[in-house]
């Protein structure tokens, strides 16, 4: 298989263990990914926050390029694939309004969960499973944007998703079922009311340890630093002692299949999953 | 019995405006509440997000556009999914945000469009974010609301990670982007 791939900026820089552990996945499942060329930043909740019309430029660059390769294009970060699916639609919207019909009907765009689910992906990576997770309880988190809104996302069930379940399940960890899977981490309010995304995610944490859990595992790196970069400051302001490393869902997919790299990624991780995992026997 | 309420004369105007910066109609809300029950945000809103409805279907413009409301949105996208009547309330916000920095309003969270400037700034200068640059333009922005040092422990341990690239990243086609700034009247 062959796809475009939009990494984007937080991929390039904060999350790039998300990126290395996304490539090194699909490179073991035979899928090829083709970085999209000379991409720029999809604007995120900045350009809609202050611009109607930057929010519907900024991905349309991207997506001409991406029309151009011909390929589907993949998304990992649930920001980006949020703003380029809705450029799409109001773009397809406009178009339909001028009577030309949909502008970008030839490629499709999907987040990486959507990929892997995939049935036919699904049975690679079960073929590919070399060191099963057994004994490791986890939660998923698909966060807002992967779901939300369905319209967008197409996403099938926005307040039950189970594709990340799936492919959970199929490392041999368990997945716990939880009410907060689509819960907001407050996304980028982090820098400017960290106080704000403080108490969210610790409402996040704390229920994620009452299920059982002992990681949780994402698939958004706004998620994630949220989750586990202010997750040392939750704990002292809210006296508690969650100690629950996330991990992205490639990165747990790449553990499993042992995939070059993955002892190495989470160690960028502010909350180390080291112990977790030694103490499964998952890495020495 | 003496009835202290403020009286509002209803005025079409500004829900005019509203609905046609969004291209979308919000006179179906019947206040049932769901956006307000489901939204994860309310604790630290002054106005209840079905409340900015309402008010913008009064013509409440000055209330509605000073409200921290509008600012602290985290964009989650929950109202607009459980809506019954489809209206999209997460686009509202998005409208009202943009309207409020346009017109020049005092915001009652000023935080947030200075960390938007900041990262657009960037955005135009490169064509990707580089989140180190991005930061310190946002911290020089708040220094006097003492942002310069906040965060700086987080940021540290980062560092010590790998996490924060210290060279930026730009694309080819600058002029590009630049142009749909252009365009956009960014």
């Amino acid at each position: 298989m062959e796809l475009s791939y939009f990494p984007g900026c937080s991929l390039h820089s904060t999350a790039s263990e998300y990126d290395a552990s996304t490539r090194a996945v699909c490179e073991a499942l035979e899928i090829d990914l083709r970085e999209l060329e000379d991409w720029n930043c999809c604007g995120s909740t900045s350009a809609h926050s202050m611009n109607a019309e930057l929010a519907r430029l900024l991905p349309a660059r991207n997506l001409e390029i991406a029309g151009r390769a011909g390929l589907d294009l993949m998304i990992p970060c649930a920001a980006c694939y949020s703003r380029s699916k809705m450029a799409e639609m109001e773009l397809a919207e406009a178009a339909d309004g001028a009577g030309e019909g949909s502008a970008n009907g030839q490629i499709r765009i999907d987040h990486i969960l959507d990929v892997l689910a995939e049935a036919e992906v699904l049975e690679k990576i079960r073929g590919k499973v070399t060191r099963k997770l057994e004994g490791l309880k986890a939660v998923c988190y698909y966060g807002c944007l992967t779901v939300r809104p369905p319209k967008v996302t197409g996403a099938r069930n926005p307040e039950n998703p189970e594709s990340m379940d799936r492919l959970v399940e199929l490392t041999g960890a368990t997945a716990i079922p939880w009410s907060y899977k689509t819960d907001c981490c407050g996304a980028s309010l982090t820098l400017t009311r960290s106080d704000v995304v403080l108490k969210l995610i610790d409402r996040l944490l704390v229920m994620a340890q009452e299920a059982g859990a002992e990681c949780v595992v994402v698939a958004c790196s706004m998620c994630h630093a949220n989750l586990d970069a202010r997750q040392k400051e939750a704990a002292a302001q809210f006296g508690r002692d969650y100690g629950i490393p996330v991990l992205y869902i490639s990165e747990l997919l790449g553990l499993a299949m042992e995939a070059p790299g993955s002892s190495q990624w989470w160690k960028r991780h502010l909350v180390d999953p080291a112990e977790l995992l030694s103490s499964k026997g998952f890495v020495q | 019995m003496e009835v202290n309420a403020e009286v509002v004369k209803p005025d079409p105007a500004f829900r005019k405006q509203v609905e046609e910066q969004l291209g979308k109609e919000i006179s179906s809300c019947f206040h049932c509440n769901k956006c307000s029950s489901g939204c994860p945000v309310t604790f630290a809103m002054d106005i209840l997000p079905n409340k900015v409805v309402r008010m913008v279907q009064m013509g409440m413009k000055d209330q509605v556009l000073r409200s921290s409301t509008i600012w602290l949105c985290a964009s989650c996208q929950t109202c607009t999914t459980r809506c019954p009547n489809d209206v999209d309330i997460a686009a509202l916000m998005d409208a009202l945000r943009e309207m409020a920095v346009r017109e020049g309003v005092e915001v009652a969270e000023e935080s947030v469009p200075l960390f938007h400037e900041a990262f657009l700034e960037e955005v135009e200068k490169r064509g990707r974010v580089f989140e180190v640059g991005m930061l310190a333009k946002f911290k020089l922005k708040t220094r006097k609301e003492g942002g310069l040092f906040k965060d700086a422990e987080l940021g540290w341990e980062m560092f010590k990670k790998g996490k924060l690239k210290l060279l930026p990243d730009k694309i080819s086609k600058r002029e590009e982007v630049r142009d749909i700034f252009r365009k956009s009247d960014a």
